[in-house]
C-alpha cells in the first residue's frame, strides 16, 4: 500500500479524468465548472507531489516500471504548475473563438497525466504507454478548433508525422529489448556493454524518435506548421509542457541505460544541438507570423537545452533542468503577451501588429521588451544565467567547440529578437488593441516579467533545488 | 566608514531613481520635475562619489572599499572595489551623466522619462563595470550596457537608428560571447572567477594566448580598434547628443579599463606576445581613421572618427608596458572622456539651432555666437592636443614610452598627432570662420544658460588637468607601478 501514496499524483489525476468525463456528459453548459474543477486538480496534484514524493532521493516501484526521484518529482511539478497557468490564461482566448467546451481541460489533464508517466517511467513499456496518452490528447488539441481549415491541417500533420516517429521510437525499444532480453531500465544499462551494429541502431531509432517530440533539428519539420496552425492557447500548451516530459525522458534514457554507451550517443547529441541552435536561430529571421516565430526560437531554445545532456555530467543535467525551467518562465510571459493582443475578439499574431506597441502600451511592451532581451540571454536577465550554467558544463568538457557555435548562435538569434523590440519601439503605433484582460493573464505575464528581472538577485535559489538531481 | 557599502549604493543609488520615475507616472506633462529628480540622482552620485575619491588612499596599489558577497554558492562571489586605476573611470561616470541630463533641452521631445530612465541605468551599469572585481559580474555589467544603449540610439536617434543600433548591438554582443567563454574556461582551469586572486594565482601560460584573443576579440569591438570600428561612426551619427555624450566618454573607456584590468593583469605573457599586433592596429588606427576624419563633411562623423584615432593612442600606450605609457593612456581616457563629451555636445548645441549636422551647412558664425566660438575653440585645442589643455599630457605621455620602445611605431604615431590637428582645426574653420553665406544662419542665438554650465564643467578639468595632473597622475601611480612590477615578475618567472 506504500507504494500506492507515491503514486498518488496519477491516482489522483486519472480519477478526476474519469470523474469529469462523466460530470461533462451528464451535467449540461458545463465547461465553466469543469474548467474550474480542473485547475483545483491540477493544483491539488502538484501539492501531492510535492508533499508525498518531493525529498525522496530514490524509490522504485512495481518491480522497478516506475521510478520516482528528485528529477521526476521536480519535473512532475513544473509540468503541473505549467499547464495549470496554461489552462488558467487560455479561457478568454476560447471563449472568443467559441470552443470553450468540457474536452479542452480533460484532454489537458489526460495528456498531462501520460506526461506524468512518462516522467517517472523505468520501463519501455509504461514510457511507451505515457508517450502515446500524451501524444493522442495532443493530436486532438491541436486541432481543437476544428472550423479552422489551419487547425484541421495542423492536427493532421502532427498525428501522421508523429505516428512516424512513434513507430521509429517503438523499433528501436523492440531491438533494444531483443538484445538485452528486458523492458527495464537498469537491467537494459547492464546489458549494454558491448557495442554491436544492432544496438547503436536501436539507440540511434530511439532517439530519433525523442528528438521528433522535443522538435529538435532535423526532426523539427512539424513544429513551425503545427505551431502556427493550432489555436494560439494550445501553441502555448506545445512549446512549454510536452518539452519538459520529453527532455527527462532523454535524460533518463541517456543515463540510466544507454549510460555506458555514451560514446555512441555524445556525437549525436552534439550534432542535435548544434543543428537546432543553428537552424533555429537562421530560420527564425525571416519568419512574419509570431507563433512560427516562436515555433524557431524554441527549435533552438531547444538546442541548447540538449547542449548541457551531450556532457555526459550532472553538472550538465542538471544545468539543462534549469535551462528549461527558465525558459518556460520566458515563454509563458511570451505567450501572456500574444494572448493579449486582441482587438474586438480577433486575435493578432502578425509580427507587424507589434508596431508602434510602446506607445500605446507602455508596460505591455516593457514586460515584452524584457522578456524578448531574455529570450535573447542578454545579462542579467534570467535567460543569461540559463545559457551561462549550459555553457559552464559544456565547458567544463572543454566542449569548445559545441560552445562557440552555440553563444555565436545567440548572436545570430539576438537579430531576430532584436528586429521584435525594434518593430515594437521603433515603428509607427496602429489601433490600440483591448485592454479587458483577466486577471490571470495579466497575474502571468507580471509574475513572469518580475522572476525573469529580479533572477539575478537570487541565482542560488533555483540552483539548490535543481543540484539534489543526482543521475550518475 | 568601512562598514557602509559605498561601491554598492553608488551602483544601486541610479538605478532607485529609475526605479522612482518609472512608478511615479502622474505627472507625464510636467517634465522638469521628471528631469530634476534624474539629476538629483545623479548629483548624489556625483557628490557620493568624489567622496570616495577624498578617503581613497593613495598610497597603497590594494582594492580598496571592497565589498565581498556570496552570490551564487561555491561559485561566484558578488565582489566590488576600486583601486587607482578604476576610480578615476568611476568620477568620470558620475560627472559625465549629470551634465548629460542637463544638456537634454529639446532635443528629447517626447518619452522624456524614459530616456532618462534609461540614461540613469546605464549610469548603474557602466559604474558597475568598473568597480567590479569578479569576471563574471564583469560581464554581466558589460553586456547589460547593451539594453540602454540600443534603446537610447534606435528609440531617439536620427534617421538611420534602427540600421546603426542594430549594428551596435550585434557588433559589440559577437565581440562579447567569446570573451564569456574565455571567462568561463577562466573558472575551469583556475578554480576561481575572482580577479584579486587570480592576480595572486597566474593563468598556466599555454592558454594565455588563446584567452587573451578571446578577450581582445570583445575589447577591440568596444574600444573600437581598426578594423572594427565601423559601428562607431553609425552610432555617434545617429545617438542623440546625450547618447553619444555616454558613448563617447565613458562606454568606450569600458574596453581600454578592460585591456589594463584584464589583458595585462592576467594574460602578462599573452600580452607581451601580442604586443606587435596592437602596435601595428593601434598605429593603423590613428593615421587611417585621421585621414579618413579629415574628408568627413558630418561633424559628429569626424568627431567618431577622431575617438577612433584617440583610443588607438590609447592601447599604444598600454601595451607599451611602461609606468608613462599606461599613465598616458589613463589621462588620455580622461581627457577624452571630457572633451569628446564637450565637442559632441557643441555639435548637439547648433544641431539643436539648425538641424543640420553638416559642416558646410555653416561658416562665418564666429560673430554671431562668440560665447560658443570660444569653448568650441578650448575644445578643439584640447582635441588635438596642445600643451596646456589635458590632451597634451596623455598624448605626451603615451608617445614618450613608445619613443623608447619602438622607435618607428612611435614616429608614425606622431604623424597621426599633425594630422589630427590638422582636422580640429579645419573643422573649426570651416564651421566658425570664413564668409557668412548661409543667411538662415543669422537667427543664430549664442549659448543659453545651460549648456554655459555645461561646456564650463567641462572646460576647467580640461584646463586644470592640462596644466596640474598630480591629482590624476599620484591617484593612480602606485596601482600602474604594482601593476608593472607584477607583470615584470611573472614574465622573468616564467
Amino acid at each position: 500500500m506504500e507504494n500506492l501514496v507515491l503514486v498518488l499524483p496519477e491516482v489522483f489525476i486519472s480519477l478526476s479524468i474519469m470523474f469529469l468525463l462523466i460530470l461533462g456528459v451528464f451535467k449540461k453548459n458545463s465547461s465553466k465548472i469543469i474548467q474550474n474543477i480542473s485547475l483545483l486538480v491540477l493544483l491539488i496534484t502538484a501539492v501531492i507531489t510535492f508533499n508525498e514524493t518531493f525529498g525522496i532521493e530514490e524509490m522504485i516501484l512495481f518491480n522497478g516500471s516506475v521510478i520516482i526521484d528528485y528529477l521526476s518529482s521536480f519535473m512532475k511539478i513544473v509540468t503541473l504548475l505549467a499547464a495549470f497557468l496554461v489552462l488558467v490564461i487560455s479561457s478568454n482566448y476560447l471563449k472568443s473563438f467559441k470552443i470553450f467546451k468540457i474536452e479542452y481541460p480533460i484532454l489537458i489533464l489526460s495528456s498531462v497525466l501520460g506526461m506524468m508517466l512518462m516522467i517517472s517511467s523505468n520501463d519501455l513499456i509504461v514510457f511507451y504507454m505515457g508517450l502515446e496518452l500524451q501524444s493522442l490528447a495532443l493530436y486532438v488539441l491541436a486541432t481543437f478548433n476544428r472550423d479552422e481549415i489551419k487547425s484541421s491541417e495542423a492536427g493532421l500533420k502532427y498525428f501522421v508525422l508523429s505516428a512516424l516517429s512513434s513507430g521509429l521510437l517503438l523499433y528501436g525499444c523492440s531491438l533494444i529489448y531483443g538484445f538485452t532480453g528486458s523492458t527495464n531500465f537498469n537491467v537494459i544499462a547492464t546489458q549494454l556493454n558491448s557495442d554491436q551494429y544492432a544496438l547503436t541502431f536501436g539507440i540511434v531509432f530511439i532517439l530519433v524518435g525523442l528528438a521528433f517530440k522535443i522538435s529538435a533539428v532535423p526532426f523539427h519539420m512539424w513544429a513551425p506548421d503545427v505551431y502556427e496552425g493550432s489555436p494560439t492557447s494550445v501553441t502555448l500548451f506545445f512549446t512549454m509542457v510536452p518539452k519538459i516530459a520529453a527532455l527527462t525522458v532523454f535524460i533518463r534514457f541517456l543515463y540510466i541505460p544507454f549510460l555506458n554507451l555514451i560514446d555512441q550517443w555524445q556525437m549525436i547529441l552534439v550534432f542535435l544541438s548544434i543543428a537546432s541552435m543553428v537552424f533555429g536561430a537562421v530560420a527564425a529571421i525571416g519568419q512574419k507570423n509570431l507563433k512560427r516565430l516562436v515555433a524557431y526560437s524554441s527549435i533552438s531554445h531547444v538546442g541548447y537545452a540538449l547542449a548541457g545532456l551531450a556532457t555526459g555530467s550532472n553538472d550538465g543535467i542538471q544545468s539543462s533542468v534549469i535551462y528549461i525551467t527558465i525558459y518556460i518562465i520566458m515563454n509563458l510571459g511570451l505567450f501572456s503577451c500574444l494572448l493579449m493582443m486582441k482587438r474586438n475578439n480577433v486575435y493578432y499574431e502578425q509580427i507587424d501588429d507589434l508596431s508602434g506597441l510602446s506607445k500605446n502600451h507602455p508596460l505591455l511592451s516593457l514586460s515584452l521588451l524584457v522578456i524578448l532581451f531574455s529570450l535573447a540571454g542578454i545579462p542579467p536577465l534570467a535567460g543569461f544565467f540559463a545559457k551561462f550554467y549550459v555553457f559552464k558544463s559544456v565547458l567544463e568538457q572543454s566542449m569548445f567547440f559545441l560552445a562557440i557555435v552555440g553563444l555565436l548562435s545567440t548572436v545570430v538569434a539576438a537579430f531576430y529578437y532584436l528586429r521584435l523590440i525594434k518593430i515594437m519601439y521603433f515603428d509607427k503605433e496602429k489601433e490600440k488593441y483591448d485592454e479587458d484582460h483577466s486577471l490571470w493573464l495579466r497575474f502571468s505575464l507580471g509574475a513572469s516579467t518580475l522572476l525573469i528581472l529580479i533572477y539575478f538577485i537570487f541565482p542560488s535559489q533555483l540552483i539548490e533545488i535543481v543540484s539534489r538531481i543526482n543521475m550518475i | 566608514m568601512i562598514d557602509f557599502p559605498i561601491l554598492s549604493s553608488l551602483i544601486l543609488l541610479p538605478s532607485i531613481g529609475a526605479l522612482f520615475l518609472f512608478f511615479n507616472r502622474s505627472n507625464n506633462e510636467n517634465n522638469l520635475t521628471v528631469k530634476y529628480v534624474a539629476l538629483f540622482t545623479s548629483l548624489v552620485n556625483f557628490v557620493l562619489s568624489i567622496y570616495l575619491w577624498i578617503s581613497f588612499d593613495q598610497t597603497t596599489s590594494d582594492f580598496q572599499f571592497v565589498e565581498d558577497r556570496i552570490w551564487i554558492e561555491n561559485f561566484i562571489n558578488y565582489k566590488v572595489g576600486v583601486d587607482g586605476i578604476s576610480i578615476l573611470f568611476l568620477i568620470l561616470t558620475t560627472f559625465i551623466t549629470p551634465l548629460c541630463i542637463i544638456s537634454i533641452n529639446n532635443s528629447i521631445k517626447n518619452r522624456l522619462r524614459e530616456f532618462l530612465i534609461a540614461v540613469l541605468i546605464m549610469e548603474s551599469f557602466m559604474i558597475g563595470v568598473f568597480c567590479s572585481l569578479d569576471l563574471v559580474v564583469f560581464y554581466l555589467f558589460f553586456e547589460a550596457g547593451l539594453i540602454p544603449m540600443f534603446l537610447i540610439i534606435g528609440i531617439w536617434g536620427g534617421s538611420r537608428r534602427v540600421y546603426s543600433a542594430f549594428k551596435f548591438f550585434l557588433y559589440t554582443l559577437l565581440g562579447s560571447v567569446l570573451m564569456l567563454v574565455a571567462i568561463i574556461s577562466i573558472y575551469w582551469i583556475t578554480g576561481t572567477t575572482d580577479v584579486t586572486k587570480l592576480y595572486g594565482i597566474g593563468i598556466d601560460a599555454k592558454y594565455q594566448n588563446l584567452l587573451w584573443l578571446a578577450f581582445f576579440s570583445s575589447f577591440a569591438v568596444k574600444t573600437p580598434m581598426w578594423p572594427v570600428h565601423t559601428w562607431l561612426p553609425d552610432a555617434h551619427v545617429e545617438a542623440p547628443t546625450a547618447g553619444s555624450v555616454l558613448l563617447a566618454a565613458i562606454l568606450l573607456k569600458m574596453a581600454g579599463y578592460g585591456f589594463i584590468r584584464f589583458s595585462l593583469g592576467l594574460f602578462p605573457v599573452a600580452s607581451e606576445a601580442f604586443t606587435p599586433l596592437i602596435y601595428t592596429l593601434s598605429v593603423i588606427a590613428i593615421i587611417f581613421t585621421s585621414l579618413i576624419a579629415l574628408m568627413q563633411e558630418d561633424m559628429k562623423k569626424l568627431i567618431a572618427y577622431s575617438s577612433v584615432a584617440h583610443m588607438g593612442f590609447v592601447t599604444l600606450g598600454i601595451f607599451t608596458i611602461q609606468q608613462q605609457g599606461i599613465e598616458g593612456s589613463i589621462i588620455q581616457m580622461i581627457s577624452h572622456g571630457l572633451v569628446s563629451a564637450a565637442l559632441f555636445l557643441c555639435v548637439g548645441v547648433i544641431y539643436d539651432r539648425m538641424h543640420s549636422r553638416l559642416i558646410n551647412t555653416y561658416g562665418g558664425i564666429v560673430s554671431l555666437v562668440p560665447k560658443y566660438s570660444v569653448l568650441f575653440m578650448l575644445f578643439t585645442l584640447a582635441a588635438l592636443g596642445l600643451p596646456g589643455t589635458s590632451g597634451f599630457v596623455g598624448e605626451f605621455l603615451i608617445l614618450m614610452a613608445a619613443f623608447k620602445d619602438n622607435f618607428l611605431v612611435a614616429v608614425i604615431a606622431s604623424l597621426g598627432v599633425i594630422i589630427g590637428a590638422a582636422y580640429m582645426l579645419w573643422l573649426y574653420k570651416r564651421v566658425i570662420f570664413g564668409r557668412l553665406i548661409n543667411s538662415d544662419l543669422k537667427g543664430m542665438i549664442d549659448l543659453n544658460k545651460s549648456e554655459i554650465v555645461i561646456l564650463t564643467c567641462l572646460a576647467i578639468p580640461t584646463l586644470l588637468f592640462g596644466f596640474y595632473p598630480e591629482p590624476l597622475i599620484n591617484t593612480i601611480e602606485v596601482s600602474i607601478n604594482n601593476l608593472i612590477e607584477t607583470h615584470n615578475i611573472k614574465i622573468v618567472s616564467r
